[in-house]
């Protein structure tokens, strides 16, 4: 497979304008005869299709939920980064750009990572316009704050909703193109198979999840915008129904899978409770602001917080890290709960949590500051776990919430699929091994808004399509593929439930595939997911009928991929003897326990090829170059 | 803890459905009541029985997907919260308890406890936006909006979309849905120069989907997950007013 | 006209139609209590009957009752298809509905259940009572004090009268604020006066009409 990322010559704040000009046009009245297929209707689906549907094609948009606004993006809680610079404050295109590639720990591309930038303050200008209620001060003008430990004011946010807002905003520019008819949605739709006629994208396979029928619709390209993985690890931050399917089954097609052991563990999630725990969930970073993360100093202390007098309280990240000490990145700090619980010094019922105080913060600033700041967080804390945040200090644990990595995509986001178009957290193209806050939402809307409405102006351009109808043979031929693999699935009849194999992947991918991964736990992981695989081809109880809602079995179809992705995950962070970012190998860490890359030998993108269930991917490596920003090592002691 | 409960089972769309007793037991009262439903589901799933179908996704009270009606109350007993937020501790060792679909006329049910409130998409569909086409907009910081109008608009804005408000209602009324999305529009200067077309349009499309009308009882407040103000509503009046005789 | 039946057509518009009915219905209540205040008037009825002698004889008055004839009927109509829609909205009931826990008692009872439908008969009877036999009656036998002195000295009558008034304060009680909100006109800053507007309408009115019986009956 030859990788080529396509990225335009010359520098690089001309990269993106010259290849604009370069790129075809498709003439306006021809746009209509074009169909494009976008699947999923988070931030990136749904601005993609409603930016194409705008444009004059005719878009078929899918998503297995009822109505798009219920996509994960409407979770995101922190906020949108765009350089805008209102806070006077030193902020630049450059800088964003520069903070970015840093933060990814130098994994990513440079020439993405600057259109990202250069383009994210039009998101802003596009979300006001559309009527996104981003906070305002008191002269009217937009509000900024700090987020995830970047220097400057650069995060345009609204409340603590503001991927709720921005995907609203997204929908309701979608629900527009529906009205005028350019767009088609398709609620309660899977899409299980991509098509592919002479190796071109041409179509999909989906299943109508009410009625059960197997369907098939044919375009001239196909963009998948579905998301990311996390849910490979059971527990994560992630929806429930959020899944890979899409993308494996695109990887499983020809799509090479990029750097997939780029996983982000955020460090303040509400530990899981017990066994019965479904999901954890994410408080916002902001809370080390003002709490201290602190555990007992001796191991296995079973003492109420109150009980445990100050000197017996080990505050180890400012110990260990006395300049950033408690605001230290996202990284750090996950890993380090990590290690103290491991070590038993952890708290709570589980032992599996840290404490993060208020205590002080409280006793200093006013119980009023504290409510002020954090109030919707105290509350939704004393609603799961029933413990006042105020009374004494919150437990706290790291859960997967995010994929760095995705399906391989070129400049122009396509895939190695000739018309596969991949975006927002699907792909794998911006944050490198570790993503900064606010991010995530900027880089979806950029895809979908700024960069696939050109990029597929050019494909369609510039390719040429033989008719396809949806009774030829490549889509006949993977409808049978589809059915053949329900048919299967409904017919194993054995003991143990989807639910029990997912959570068995689960707990396998975080004990060994987590936070620290090291070589002996990762070929563990490797004999582990294939004989987990094997036992739920043989062992898995569904119920109910095909031809129906049959939530059971849309989940195993969702497991089924997740069986096989985890042991891709596992096999790349074992190939990947470096730690950066996200990936750490306790293998490579610097004296003070920090992660080390090895960019003589890893400074590229991992892009894995298929070969097979169960059979070694091949490797395929796109080499990275920085030419902007000089890779050093991250520093915060 | 251990529970009964009486369930709402409808095959699908076209079955009249009915009311089927199950019981759980040794539930962590810090178990959510959808996680209940999970330990329901692999109980069923292990006895060869259909499992419970319910709409979820996020789990944490924003994608607006899941909606029971618990013990005759939307989302359950309690106030500002989804039912996935809901926890077992507030129930009583023992107690039944009911579990139903929203019941409306224009959420027809699909299966047990999922419902289909796509009705409430094309009502945004008919006019809930800003035509604002992508690219074709000013600088951000060109348009002022008062910190006050802000706000408002964003207590209006954060609707999930989830219709407990036409669950709640005695009416089947989606005004509270509705009124979210036209008082938060109406309130930003981007938004003022379609609100006329707007309130007609989403009004009408409102009434041929079979709503039913506001009589001002505010059980839709009570319900909302988000607390949306019914002060929303009355400004919808207004906008339609306003647009009526204009 | 197009535009009115667009608006009688929209569920909205039907609601805004009740409003205006049925605060229009309220101003009429004033004029009213306020006439038949002077039935307390030591006077043998004298002011009382110059009253409702000219309230009867004025064209004016006149032209304005078929006015409040018309808003009467429209408040009904409106108020009928509204309530009809909204029954079929809910095909299904719910097995446990615990409505009570969110709202109040009178905006669960509104226009054509208990209360409204009392209000009807409540006006049937009045209705039936003092204008039929002013209108219609070749010779009105007696003047309207006596006519007033003579139904409330019925202590039925009167019981009846006094029932109705407690549905009809109910029916303020959710109507006259919600006429408010209806017109878009209850907003954070108003809200207050509405309220207070409203106890007027809801409770002292009703009081006032139900010390008439009181009085024929125990003091008089």
């Amino acid at each position: 497979m030859k990788l080529d990322s396509k990225i335009p010559a010359g520098p690089i704040e001309k990269k993106w304008d010259s290849h604009r000009f370069n790129m075809k046009l498709v003439n306006p009245a021809n746009k209509r005869k074009y169909s494009i297929i976008v699947i999923g209707t988070g931030l990136a689906g749904a601005s993609a299709a409603a930016s194409l549907g705008e444009l004059g094609y005719n878009v078929l948009t899918f998503s297995y939920h009822e109505s798009p606004r219920r996509a994960h993006s409407i979770a995101a809680q922190g906020g949108i980064n765009a350089p805008k610079n209102y806070a006077n404050d030193g902020d630049s295109i450059w800088r964003l750009f520069y903070d970015t590639v840093k933060g990814g720990d130098y994994r990513a591309r440079e020439a993405n990572v600057y259109r990202l930038a250069q383009v994210s303050g039009s998101i802003i200008d596009q979300c006001v316009a559309q009527g996104v209620p981003f906070a305002r001060d008191y002269a009217g003008y937009l509000d900024n704050r700090s987020f995830g430990g970047a220097q400057v004011s650069r995060t345009f946010y609204a409340r603590g909703q503001t991927g709720q807002q921005l995907l609203l905003g997204a929908y309701s520019a979608l629900s527009r193109q529906i009205n005028a008819g350019t767009v088609k949605f398709f609620p309660r739709r899977e899409m299980l198979e991509v098509v592919l006629v002479d190796g071109q994208a041409r179509g999909v396979v989906c299943r109508d999840l009410v009625t059960g029928k197997i369907e098939t619709y044919a375009a001239n390209a196909v963009v998948l915008a579905t998301g990311g993985y996390a849910n490979t690890f059971y527990l994560s931050t992630m929806a429930k129904a959020s899944n890979a399917t899409a993308i494996w089954r695109a990887y499983k097609k020809g799509a090479a899978f990029a750097n997939p052991c780029f996983t982000q563990i955020h460090p303040t999630c509400i530990p899981q409770g017990g066994d019965y725990q479904s999901k954890l969930t994410l408080m916002s970073e902001s809370l080390r602001n003002d709490g201290r993360i602190w555990v007992p100093k001796k191991k296995g202390d079973t003492r109420r917080a109150d009980q445990i007098p100050e000197e017996e309280r080990d505050y180890y990240l400012e110990r260990l890290y006395p300049s950033f000490g408690n605001l230290v990145p996202r990284d750090v700090a996950s890993r380090r709960a990590k290690e103290m619980c491991d070590k038993g010094y952890g708290v709570g019922p589980t032992s599996l949590a840290v404490y993060l105080d208020f205590a002080e913060s409280i006793k200093r600033l006013g119980r009023h500051v504290i409510e002020e700041r954090y109030g919707n967080l105290f509350d939704m804390y004393h609603e799961i776990t029933a413990e006042d945040p105020y009374k004494g200090p919150m437990r706290i644990y790291p859960a997967v919430h995010y994929t760095m990595g995705g399906l391989w995509v070129d400049y122009n986001l396509m895939s190695t699929i000739p018309g596969l178009f991949v975006l927002g957290e699907a792909n794998f193209s911006d944050h490198g091994a570790n993503r900064l806050g606010a991010s995530a939402l900027m880089q979806g809307l950029a895809d979908g808004y700024f960069v696939i409405p050109y990029t597929m102006g050019d494909y369609l351009a510039s390719t040429k399509f033989k008719p396809v109808k949806v009774d030829d043979a490549p889509f006949i031929e993977a409808q049978g593929g589809i059915e053949g693999l329900i048919k299967k699935l409904m017919s194993i009849n054995g003991k143990k439930t989807v639910e029990e194999f997912h959570r068995e992947l689960g707990k396998i991918m975080w004990d060994n595939v987590g936070m620290g991964r090291n070589r002996a736990g990762l070929e563990k992981a490797l004999k582990e997911i294939p004989r987990l695989r094997a036992e739920f081809w043989q062992n898995v109880k569904l119920v109910g009928v095909s031809n129906d809602m049959n939530a059971e079995l849309e989940r195993a179809g969702r497991v089924a991929d997740f069986l096989e992705l985890g042991e891709l995950l596992a096999f790349d962070a074992l190939h990947r003897e470096e730690s950066c970012g996200g990936h750490f190998r306790e293998e490579h860490h610097t004296e003070e326990g920090e992660a080390q890359r090895n960019d003589k030998k890893f400074s590229y993108v991992a892009a894995w090829e298929f070969t097979g269930v169960g059979k070694k991917p091949i490797l395929n490596k796109e080499p990275l170059k920085f030419e902007y920003v000089k890779p050093s090592q991250r520093s915060y002691k | 803890m251990d529970f009964k409960l009486k369930i709402w089972r409808q095959k699908n769309r076209d079955d009249r459905g009915r009311f089927v007793d199950y019981e759980v037991k040794n539930v962590s009262p810090d178990a959510s009541f959808l996680e209940m439903l999970d330990i329901l589901n692999v109980d069923l799933v292990k006895r060869g029985e259909e499992p419970v179908a319910f709409d979820h996704d996020c789990r944490e009270g924003i994608c607006g997907s899941c909606g029971l009606v618990v013990n005759g109350r939307s989302h359950g007993p309690g106030r500002g919260i989804a039912t996935c937020e809901l926890r077992m501790r507030g129930f009583k060792g023992g107690e039944t308890i009911v579990a139903e679909p929203w019941r409306a006329k224009s959420f027809p049910i699909l299966k047990d406890l999922i419902v289909d409130r796509t009705a409430l998409d094309r009502i945004i569909a008919a006019g809930g936006y800003i035509s604002s086409k992508t690219g074709a907009v000013p600088e951000a910081n060109s348009i002022q909006v008062p910190k006050p109008a802000a706000e408002e608009a964003m207590d209006a804005a954060s609707c999930i979309g989830c219709g407990a408000c036409v669950a709640a209602c005695p009416n089947s009324s989606a005004m509270l849905f509705v009124a979210a999305k036209v008082s938060h529009l109406a309130l930003l200067p981007q938004g003022k120069v379609e609100r006329k077309e707007r309130v007609l349009k989403m009004i009408e499309q409102m009434d041929k989907e079979g709503f039913g009308n506001c009589s001002n009882n505010y059980a839709c407040e009570a319900e909302c997950p988000k607390k949306i103000s019914v002060t929303h509503i009355a400004r919808l009046n207004r906008e339609f007013i306003l647009a009526e005789i204009s | 006209m197009n535009k009115f039946t667009a608006l009688y057509r929209s569920s909205v518009g039907k609601k805004i139609i009740m409003s205006l009915s049925g605060l229009f219905l309220c101003t009429f209540l004033v004029v009213h209590v306020v006439i038949n205040l002077f039935l307390f008037k030591q006077d043998g009825g004298e002011t009382y009957n110059r009253y409702s002698e000219f309230m009867s004889s004025n064209p004016f008055i006149r032209t304005i009752e078929i006015v409040l004839f018309a808003g009467l009927i429209a408040h009904v109509i409106s108020g009928t298809l509204v309530w009809l829609k909204n029954r079929a909205s809910r095909p299904v009931a719910y097995e446990m509905y615990q409505l009570k826990d969110n709202t109040t008692f009178t905006s669960r009872t509104p226009m054509l259940t208990a209360s409204a439908s009392l209000v009807g008969f409540f006006l049937v009877i009045h209705l039936r009572t003092f204008w039929v036999p002013n209108r219609f009656w070749e010779t009105a036998p007696q003047s309207n004090y006596d006519l007033v002195a003579a139904a409330f000295s019925d202590p039925v009558y009167s019981l009846f009268y006094i029932v109705a008034l407690v549905f009809l304060a109910f029916h303020l009680r959710h109507g006259f604020q919600s006429g408010f909100q209806t017109l878009g006109l209850s907003d954070k800053q108003y809200k207050w006066l509405i309220d207070s507007v409203a106890v007027i309408f809801w409770l002292f009115i009703p009081l006032m009409f139900a010390a008439m019986p009181a009085y024929f009956l125990w003091f008089k």
